[in-house]
C-alpha cells in the first residue's frame, strides 16, 4: 500500500513550513527528505508520525487516513535526531517499551519480549549492552539503540530524523552503510530527514529536495545529481558551477563558448548555466570553441584534484575536477593556461524581470565527446 | 621559579583579607544563625525533659500540630498538582498569556505573605465580596481551617512549579513524543517516561513546599482568627506561647519547627548532593 501525501500545506506564525506539498511513497521504498533547515522536511516527518498535523491536505496509508489516526495506532517506528532514549531505562527497557505499554490483549508475553529484545540487540550488535543506561553509551551505540526500540514494535513505517546528524565522521559512514544494508533486509518502507545531500545521494532510492516548504524535485539520486530540475536543486546538490549565458544571433553565447541550438526558439534572451565541476574539460583542442583560463591553484583530494580556474572572458572563477592521475598525464600545475569547456550543461531561461524559469529546464549535452 | 600556582607566596595584605572575610562570614553564620537555633533548644529544655514533654503535651500544643500537619496534608498535594501541571503548560505547550502564567506564578514570592492573608479576608471574610453569601449558606472560610489552607496554598503555590521548570525545560519533550510514537497512551507517557525523569526535582520541590507550609507565620496568622486549639498552627501557637511568657512552651514547639527545618535541610542536602544533576540548578528563593 503507497502511502500518498496530498496537498500539505502547515503554517507556523512567521513562515509556510509546507506549501502544497504532494508526495507518494512507495511501499519498501527508501526515501530521503533532502533540504537545507527551515526547508520544512522536519515538519513533514512528524505529520507523517502524528506528532504535527497539517492545515490542509491528506495523508493516506492505502485506505486508511493517517490523519484522523492517533500516533499510537500508526504502526510507525520513529528515531529522533538526539535519539529520546529514556535516560532512567536501561538498553533492555527501553527496546522493549513499544510492547510493554501494549493492552493487556495485544501484548506479547514476558518470555517474547525478552526474546524480541534479544534478537534486536543483536542485530545492533549491542548484545552486552543490555544492562547500560543510556548515559554509558556512545553516540553511535544510542542512534542503534534508539533504531532497536523503533524496530522492536515491528513498524510498518520507519522515520529517522537527521539519524547520523550528532555522530562524528567515522561512525556516520559505517552506520550508513549498517542502514542500507538493514533496509535491503528488511524492506521495510523507510523515510529518513537529513540536509547531507551526500547522505542522502548514497543511501536512498530516491530523494526529495525540499526548499521553502517546497518539494522541488523528487526522484532517483543519478536523476537529481544529473537532471536538476530546478537552479535550487543544482546548487543545493554537489558542487556547481554558474554563469550566465546571452542570446546573440542565432544561439547562445558565453564568453567565447556557445551551446549549440536554441530550444525555446528565440523567446529569451538570456539564460542562467550551470556545470558540474567533473562535467568540465580542461585542456580542449584549439579546433574546439572553449574558454582561455589560467590554473590558479590545484587541490588534491586524495582521488580527486580540484582545479581553482580563472576565466577572463567570464571574469570569474570556475572549478573543475579531474582524477589525480591525470595531473601529471595532463602535465597540469598551477599558474599555466588552459582551454577548457563544459561537457554538459543545465540551462534554465531568464525572463525580462530576471527570474529563473523552471519548467523551460534545457539539459546541454556536447554533440560529439571528446576526451580531454 | 617552577612552584605550584597556590603555594606562590602571597602578600601579607592578600593573606589578611582572605582571612578577615572568611572570618567575617564565620562570625555571621554563628551569631545569626547557629546562635538562635541552639538558643531555641536551650530555651526549651531549660527546666527539663519533663517540662518540654509536659508543654509538648498540652491539648493545644497537639491540636496545633495536629493542624498544621492537616493543612500540609492538604496544602502540599495540591500544590504538587498544580506544580506538575504548571511546569508542563509552561514546557510543553505554546500559548497566548505564557509569560504571564510565569509572572503569576512567581507572586506569592514578591508579595507579602501578610497581604497574601489579606486578600482572602477580603475575599471571604464576613465583610468581604463572598462574605454574607458563604454565611447564608453556613460556609466558615476565614478564622477556620479553610482559610488557613488557602493561605498556605497560596503562600507555598510557586516551590513545586519553579523546581521543575527550568528541568522540564531543559530536558525537552523528544523523550515524550518517542513514548507517544512508541503507542504510549498519556498517562502512560506521564507515568512511565516524564514523571521519572523529574522525579527528584519533584521530590526537592515538596520538601520546600512543605517546609514552608508548616512553618508559615504572616499569612496564615491574619486568616487564623488565633482560636486555641482550632485556628492555631504551630507557628501561631509559638508566637502566643511567648506572648503569654510561657518560654519553655514556646521553645519547645519552636524546636519542632525547627527540627522540621534541620530535617528539611538534610534531606534537601542529599538531594543536591546525590541527584544534582537532575534537580534544577537553583531552589526557588522565598521569603
Amino acid at each position: 500500500m503507497p502511502l500518498q501525501l496530498s496537498h500539505l500545506n502547515r503554517r507556523f506564525t512567521e513562515f509556510a513550513a509546507l506549501n502544497d506539498v504532494s508526495l507518494t511513497i512507495a511501499p519498501g521504498e527508501f526515501l530521503a527528505l533532502l533540504g537545507p533547515s527551515g526547508s520544512g522536511k522536519t515538519t513533514l516527518l512528524r505529520i507523517l508520525a502524528g506528532l504535527d498535523y497539517p492545515d490542509s491536505g491528506t495523508v493516506f496509508n492505502g485506505e486508511e487516513d493517517f490523519l484522523a489516526t492517533p500516533a499510537r495506532q500508526r504502526r510507525i517506528g520513529m528515531v529522533f535526531q538526539h535519539y529520546a532514549l529514556f535516560r532512567h531505562l536501561t538498553v533492555t527497557e527501553n527496546i522493549a517499551f513499544g510492547l510493554r505499554v501494549r493492552s493487556w490483549r495485544s501484548r506479547p508475553s514476558r518470555a517474547d519480549i525478552r526474546g524480541r529484545v534479544e534478537r534486536l540487540l543483536k542485530r545492533v550488535q549491542l548484545e552486552d549492552f543490555g544492562g547500560r543506561y543510556p548515559s554509558q553509551l556512545s553516540g553511535g551505540q544510542r542512534q542503534r539503540v534508539a533504531l532497536a526500540r523503533a524496530l522492536a514494535v515491528e513498524p510498518d513505517l520507519l522515520l529517522l530524523d537527521e539519524p547520523f546528524g550528532a555522530l562524528d565522521a567515522q561512525v556516520r559512514v559505517t552506520l550508513r552503510r549498517w542502514l542500507r544494508e538493514l533496509h535491503e533486509e528488511l524492506q521495510l518502507t523507510t523515510v529518513f530527514v537529513t540536509h547531507d545531500q551526500e547522505e542522502a545521494l548514497e543511501l536512498a532510492d530516491r530523494v526529495a529536495v525540499m526548499n521553502h516548504g517546497r518539494i522541488e524535485q523528487v526522484g532517483a539520486p543519478e536523476i537529481i545529481y544529473q537532471q536538476p530540475a530546478t537552479p535550487f536543486v543544482c546548487e543545493f546538490i554537489g558542487k556547481v558551477n554558474r554563469f550566465t549565458v546571452t542570446r546573440n544571433g542565432e544561439g547562445f553565447a558565453a564568453g567565447g563558448w556557445t551551446p549549440d541550438g536554441d530550444p525555446w526558439e528565440g523567446r529569451f534572451a538570456e539564460a542562467q548555466a550551470y556545470v558540474r565541476p567533473e562535467q568540465l574539460r580542461v585542456a580542449v583542442a584549439p579546433s574546439q570553441p572553449a574558454w582561455e583560463a589560467r590554473l590558479r591553484h590545484i587541490y588534491l583530494a586524495g582521488s580527486v584534484a580540484h582545479l581553482d580556474l580563472h576565466v577572463p572572458a567570464l571574469d570569474q572563477a570556475l572549478e573543475a575536477d579531474v582524477a589525480s592521475e591525470d595531473l601529471s598525464r595532463l602535465g597540469l600545475h598551477a599558474g599555466m593556461e588552459l582551454r577548457v569547456a563544459p561537457r554538459s550543461a543545465v540551462l534554465f531561461p531568464r525572463d525580462a524581470s530576471g527570474a529563473t524559469i523552471s519548467e523551460e529546464r534545457w539539459l546541454w549535452h556536447a554533440a560529439h565527446r571528446v576526451h580531454a | 621559579m617552577t612552584a605550584p600556582l597556590r603555594s606562590r607566596p602571597v602578600g601579607w595584605p592578600r593573606r589578611l583579607a582572605h582571612g578577615g572575610l572568611i572570618l567575617v562570614a564565620l562570625v555571621f553564620l554563628v551569631l545569626f544563625l547557629l546562635l538562635p537555633l541552639a538558643t531555641v533548644f536551650v530555651e526549651a529544655f531549660r527546666q527539663g525533659i519533663a517540662a518540654y514533654v509536659v508543654a509538648i503535651k498540652q491539648p493545644e500544643a497537639l491540636a496545633a500540630i495536629r493542624l498544621t500537619l492537616i493543612v500540609a496534608a492538604i496544602a502540599v498535594p495540591l500544590n504538587l498538582i498544580f506544580g506538575i501541571a504548571a511546569a508542563w503548560a509552561m514546557t510543553r505547550f505554546e500559548f497566548r498569556g505564557k509569560a504571564l502564567l510565569g509572572a503569576l506564578i512567581d507572586l506569592p514570592f514578591s508579595v507579602s505573605p501578610v497581604i497574601s492573608g489579606l486578600v482572602y479576608v477580603l475575599l471571604f471574610g464576613a465583610q468581604g465580596w463572598f462574605g454574607p453569601w458563604l454565611d447564608a449558606h453556613g460556609v466558615k472560610i476565614i478564622f477556620a481551617v479553610p482559610g488557613l489552607v488557602l493561605a498556605t496554598i497560596f503562600v507555598t503555590l510557586p516551590f513545586v512549579a519553579r523546581e521543575l521548570i527550568p528541568l522540564m525545560q531543559a530536558q525537552g519533550s523528544e523523550e515524550e513524543q518517542a513514548a507517544r510514537v512508541l503507542g504510549a497512551s498519556g498517562w502512560q507517557m506521564f507515568f512511565r517516561v516524564t514523571l521519572p525523569n523529574i522525579r527528584w526535582a519533584l521530590l526537592y520541590g515538596v520538601l520546600l513546599c512543605n517546609a514552608r507550609a508548616m512553618g508559615e507565620f504572616g499569612a496564615v496568622s491574619v486568616v487564623s482568627g488565633h482560636i486555641r486549639g482550632l485556628t492555631t498552627t504551630m507557628p501561631l501557637e509559638v508566637e502566643m506561647r511567648y506572648n503569654e511568657y510561657d518560654y519553655v512552651g514556646a521553645f519547645a514547639v519552636a524546636s519542632l519547627l525547627a527540627l522540621l527545618a534541620l530535617i528539611t535541610l538534610a534531606a534537601k542536602t542529599l538531594l543536591e548532593w546525590r541527584y544534582g544533576d537532575e534537580i534544577a540548578a537553583h531552589a526557588p528563593g522565598g521569603h
